[in-house]
């Protein structure tokens, strides 16, 4: 059970309930869709890129838990920021959830992002919680395809 | 047997508790937790009696087959013919030829589409599959059809899950050469009027490929009573290894397909002035070195399920099936997704507040291991208008208590999502 709510914690049910910056936004510059087939996971994220910073952001679409709530605080986290910031959380997401379980988490670099430490104790879910950073990642990076988490 | 000695086989107490003492992975914890194993319409556990056969192959009796004039080699031949025999039996083919080893249902199929489609199937001409197909009994017949400017029909489905009849009948015509139906639902559990719907189409002289994946682990199978020309299934859904699965067809039928891959095993003569002329068949069928070991695993399986009889696991399993439908049904929130009269142990469903994955994941917190996706039958999950369902799928080793705790695992994922 306490793998169960290191993963589910009340902030992640939270974002899942009530998500923030959801839906479409206005003057988008870039967006770009996510799909996890093995799940069904199937979002998009909208983005207003103004010199090279972050001015506004959203997200839409329909998935677990994991994957909306990550999505949602992801928003909240990148709103603002600059493009070469957004890319520097993405890679420490990255490679947060890509780590070895007993690998500490700097909670310093990632804020409120370090919550999804817990998807290190189920790999199948790694896939649902970086499924919105790698569209934001491809939107930034102006790429024509969806981008596939399979 | 007669009608006594099957009535008598059927009445003989099924003792669940003994037949899990032959699946040691039962016995395993997972997180901390017994093993709930609900996942058996993905893969199935195996008895001892499998891995026993596999360790007695591997280790005493390894040896490459046919045309070895040591000893080994002929045993190890007869061992590998012995079980397309057991096969045929199990399915009641005419003769043990009419069974194709190969890697599994999906290979089977795939054969039959390019083996009998590319033969018969023209320009104009129809395949029908039904809303419910897996994936493997779709796209092989989608891809032959454009290859060949054919079209892809689809039977209908009510939302119990059930495939309407009069809509299957009516999209059956001189056009129609080739229909391919599951025999039991992967996703649904949906068990289907196969015999009928066989009927119906030989009398517009189409062929019928039966994917029996699901029909197999289940119930006791008679291709000869169905009345199909092929039927497949997979080994490792029926306790056997995974990489050995089966193609039955009618004996004419498999003499008049062209081979599929070619080499070794499958020749009669090959020449560099006058050609090569190829195997009858299955060995046809059957280019390079087969899964013998699987082959063998495979005949084991089956050994295994006739010592406790297919009719007492159907029964065993049915009544399995009806106690946790029962108890789904008494929990708010959840929607079973499949509904159909005549059912194998599957019970697929959706709930209110959770996501099929949140649900799996949860689950397996419990040691419980359910599938959560579209389990490759996304034409069907659009037909439902749901991403994804959670599905339990049963074998005759599960019992009523893992059915409770399987419940009390989803109450626990509504208490996180309250």
């Amino acid at each position: 059970m306490s793998e169960l709510r290191e993963l589910y914690q009340e902030i992640i049910l939270d974002h899942n309930k009530s998500p923030r910056n959801f839906g479409k936004l206005e003057c988008v510059t870039t967006s770009q869709e996510g799909y996890n087939p093995l799940c069904g996971d199937h979002l998009y994220v909208h983005l207003r890129l103004e010199e090279n910073r972050i001015e506004g952001v959203s997200f839409e679409g329909s998935g677990c838990a994991i994957s909306k709530a990550s999505a949602s605080l992801m928003t909240v986290a990148i709103q603002g920021k600059s493009v070469a910031e957004a890319e520097r959380l993405f890679e420490d997401f990255h490679s947060m959830v890509m780590a070895d379980v007993a690998e500490p988490v700097d909670e310093t670099k990632l804020g409120k992002m370090a919550i999804f430490s817990g998807v290190r104790e189920f790999p199948m879910r790694v896939k649902c919680a970086t499924l919105a950073w790698h569209a934001m990642k491809s939107a930034i990076s102006g790429d024509e395809n969806p981008v596939s988490t399979e | 047997m007669s009608l006594l000695e099957e009535s008598m086989v059927s009445t003989v107490s099924f003792d669940v508790e003994r037949v899990r003492r032959d699946f040691p992975v039962l016995q395993e914890q997972i997180r901390g937790k017994e093993l709930v194993y609900l996942d058996n319409a993905a893969t199935t556990q195996k008895p001892l009696k499998v891995a026993d056969a596999l360790q007695r192959y591997y280790t005493n009796e390894n040896a490459n087959i046919h045309r070895g004039v040591h000893l080994l080699s002929q045993q190890a031949t007869s061992s590998y013919e012995r079980a397309r025999g057991t096969v045929g039996h199990f399915l009641n083919a005419t003769e043990p030829e009419e069974i194709v080893f190969l890697r599994g249902a999906t290979e089977a199929v795939n054969l039959v589409a390019h083996g009998y489609g590319r033969q018969h199937v023209g320009s104009g001409d129809e395949i029908i599959v039904s809303q419910m197909e897996h994936h493997s009994n779709i796209v092989p017949w989608q891809v032959l059809c454009e290859e060949r400017g054919a079209t892809l029909r689809v039977a209908p489905i009510n939302d119990a899950g059930e495939i309407l009849l009069e809509e299957y009948e009516e999209l059956l015509s001189e056009r129609t050469k080739i229909v391919a139906i599951t025999h039991a639902s992967n996703a649904l559990g949906t068990v289907n009027p196969v015999r009928k719907m066989v009927n119906m189409a030989h009398k517009f002289g189409a062929v019928v490929l039966i994917d029996g994946a699901q029909g197999v682990p289940h119930m006791s199978v008679d291709v000869r009573e169905i009345g199909c020309d092929f039927y497949v299934f997979s080994g490792h859904k029926l306790f056997a290894p995974t990489g050995i699965g089966v193609l039955y067809g009618k004996k004419p039928l498999l003499n008049a397909m062209p081979p599929w891959e070619t080499g070794g095993g499958m020749i009669q003569r090959v020449s560099f002035e006058h050609g090569t002329t190829y195997a009858d068949v299955p060995m046809r069928f059957e280019a390079g070195t087969p899964h013998i070991a699987g082959a063998i695993g495979l005949a084991a399986a089956i050994d295994y399920i006739n010592s406790i009889g297919p009719k007492v696991i159907a029964d065993y399993e049915d009544k399995l099936l009806r106690y946790v439908t029962e108890q789904l049904e008494e929990v708010d929130g959840i929607k079973l997704i499949g509904t159909a009269k005549e059912k194998v142990g599957v019970v697929s469903f959706i709930m209110d507040d959770a996501h099929p994955h949140d649900i799996g994941t949860i689950l397996d917190t419990e040691g419980i291991a359910v599938r959560a996706g579209h389990h490759c039958a996304q034409p069907l999950m659009q037909f439902y208008n749901v991403p994804a369902t959670v599905r339990a799928s049963l074998a005759f080793y599960n019992t009523r208590a893992e059915m409770d705790a399987l419940v009390t695992g989803i109450r626990k994922v509504q208490e996180v999502f309250k």
